[in-house]
């Protein structure tokens, strides 16, 4: 790799030991990557805490935060005293919501660390959205704009909505990013990188969020890491709908950019976001890969029997909230069953003043922020059965909390949470 | 015994060898691998309840969550991680977990490694000269390939 004087600098250790540990490791991963130069960003999207037990136990042992930073954020055995950031820098979602902790089944042990870790961060100059939305409560990149996001859904709305440039960063680089200024020139920061690589016919009206979700699981499984282009007539989706497409997209397969022409910047036409170039291929979607989906995504239901039912994976858009207030306003959940709605802790602040949220607890159900189950690994006790409208949080929730999990609308998520029973169907 | 050699790039250098585990299916990080045991977890995946610890894992790429290294990097710190990857199709989830992992690890091979490695072959990764040295194994009594080549 071609270093800058100033890089290289870094690199000696001229701006301390922390910038030059991240240095090293952009330049390791540079060269992993067959990068030939670092790009400048000043947008970075980052976790840093110790939520996990294995992560705690690392805490104790290796003696705080500056050593879980250092090992999990630059891949530094040697602990090193981090310093203020020199990138703007977000919080993404974390471990537990600091206001539902305790009905979440986190112990007084794991919030007092959580505290702690929110203390550091601050006094590091990390930005606390502590959401997997950045993009929507204050972090829109604009077109063009170089950034270091982790958060799969993220990066992948950044590039395709946005036309913001950034690679599916890891904890490491995103750390190394924010100390430095910088980040590996590879991938979709060059434009040759950002053409479509499959055209897919769209056959059907893709109009629910359920919809978007079911198109997204379907193109990452048969795309894995391409450059999907949709061809479809019909409504132009909105931020929800896309949320939700990506977030899929980005979880059956490694989707990290996708062209929709006439709505996503970088595509006036079929042509256009393919670069001129010749598709490596032309899929379609229609009623059975639409079929398929839904199938997979509930291929570990069986159990009619609703305890726990999830909304908001990637978290709630306002205008999501309010759709669940309308379904929820003046009905009860059942006695034997949970629905807790996540959104961004900003967005749950005007929930609050709509009295959204008064709604939702009104109904016995929870509007929470900062987490979410799988990332968290919170849920309500003794949960066997779980539904979501998420196609991501619906493939993740049986490997990591061994849960059967219904995929379906929010509709029939909201209506198992009111009666307790999965009734959903493909329609 | 005759050996097969696999030319690529090396992704991270060292030298390290064990029996491989092939899989068709690109790997999910976070959500995929349960970091302490080393295995996969994800439920549709067709390595699904085996092990990748102290193998070197022969697979086509990475998918899903960026907590994809921090995986990796949990199953090095936990001593659940291969000894080596040889894979297809380089991206930043996996250039930046194999870095993490401090393990050998070579990519854009001359032959498809997915075609060439079966699991259960040895399978030695010397990254720093880019070469994958591939010794097949001879299954219950069957004749392996080297033999039937002999």
């Amino acid at each position: 790799m071609r270093l800058t004087d100033a890089e290289q600098a870094m690199l000696d250790g001229r701006e301390g030991p922390a910038k030059q540990k991240a240095m090293d490791l952009l330049v390791r991963y540079g060269e992993a990557l067959g990068a030939e130069r670092l790009v400048d960003t000043n947008n970075v999207c980052t976790t840093v805490g110790a939520s996990t037990p294995f992560l705690r136990d690392f805490a104790a042992k290796a003696g705080g935060l500056d050593a879980v930073f250092s090992e999990f954020n630059l891949d530094s055995p040697e602990a090193v005293k981090i310093p203020h950031a020199k990138a703007f820098t977000c919080q993404l979602i974390q471990g537990l919501d600091p206001d539902h902790w305790q009905e979440q089944g986190v112990s007084p042990e794991v919030h007092a660390l959580h505290g702690r870790n929110e203390a550091f961060s601050a006094d590091i100059g990390i930005q606390m959205l502590n959401t997997c939305t950045p993009y929507q409560v204050g972090n829109v990149p604009v077109k063009g704009e170089h950034c270091a996001w982790m958060e799969s859904s993220a990066v992948v709305y950044c590039n395709s909505v946005l036309g913001a440039r950034t690679n599916t960063e890891g904890r490491e680089s995103t750390g190394a990013a924010m100390l430095t200024g910088k980040i590996p020139d590879w991938g979709l920061h060059r434009a040759e990188n950002r053409f479509g690589s499959h055209v897919v016919e769209v056959e059907l009206d893709v109009e629910s969020i359920m919809d978007w979700g079911l198109l997204g699981y379907h193109l990452g499984e048969v795309v894995q890491e391409g450059v999907p282009v949709l061809k479809r007539q019909g409504r132009v989706p909105d931020l929800s709908r896309l949320k939700h497409f990506g977030a899929a997209a980005a979880t059956s397969g490694g989707v990290e950019m996708y062209h929709i022409p006439g709505v996503t910047p970088e595509a006036d036409s079929v042509a256009g976001a393919l670069g001129g170039r010749r598709p490596q291929a032309t899929l379609k979607y229609g009623a059975a890969e639409r079929a398929r989906a839904y199938a997979e995504l509930n291929a570990n239901a069986k159990d009619t029997k609703v305890d726990f039912v999830m909304l908001g994976c990637p978290h709630s858009s306002l205008e999501q909230v309010w759709h669940a207030c309308k379904l929820l306003e003046g009905k009860r959940i059942h006695a034997n069953s949970h629905l807790w709605i996540f959104a961004p802790r900003a967005i749950r602040e005007v929930a609050d003043r709509n009295r959204y949220t008064r709604i939702i607890t009104d109904a016995g159900a929870r509007l929470m922020s900062d987490t979410c189950p799988a990332l968290g690994q919170v849920m309500p006790p003794g949960v066997r059965v779980a539904a979501t409208d998420s196609a991501k949080q619906s493939h993740y929730l049986p490997s990591i909390m061994g849960v059967q999990t219904w995929f379906g609308s929010t509709e029939d998520c909201i209506q198992a949470a009111i009666t307790g029973r999965w009734q959903g169907e493909l329609r | 015994m005759t050996k097969i050699i696999l030319r690529g790039r090396r992704v991270v250098g060292g030298c390290a060898e064990g029996e491989a585990l092939v899989t068709r299916d690109a790997i999910t990080g976070w959500g995929g691998l349960n970091p302490m045991t080393g295995t996969i977890i994800e439920t549709r995946h067709e390595l699904v309840g085996q092990s990748i610890k102290g193998k070197v894992l022969v697979f086509p790429g990475a998918k899903g969550s960026s907590g994809w290294s921090t995986r990796f990097h949990i199953a090095r710190l936990a001593g659940a991680a291969p000894v080596a990857m040889v894979f297809n199709k380089i991206s930043t989830k996996l250039a930046l977990g194999a870095v993490v992992m401090r393990a050998p690890a070579i990519t854009d091979l001359d032959q498809d490694p997915l075609q060439v490695i079966a699991t259960g072959d040895w399978v030695k990764v010397d990254a720093d000269n880019g070469i994958v040295e591939v010794t097949k194994r001879s299954a219950g009594g069957t004749t392996d390939l080297a033999g039937v080549q002999g």
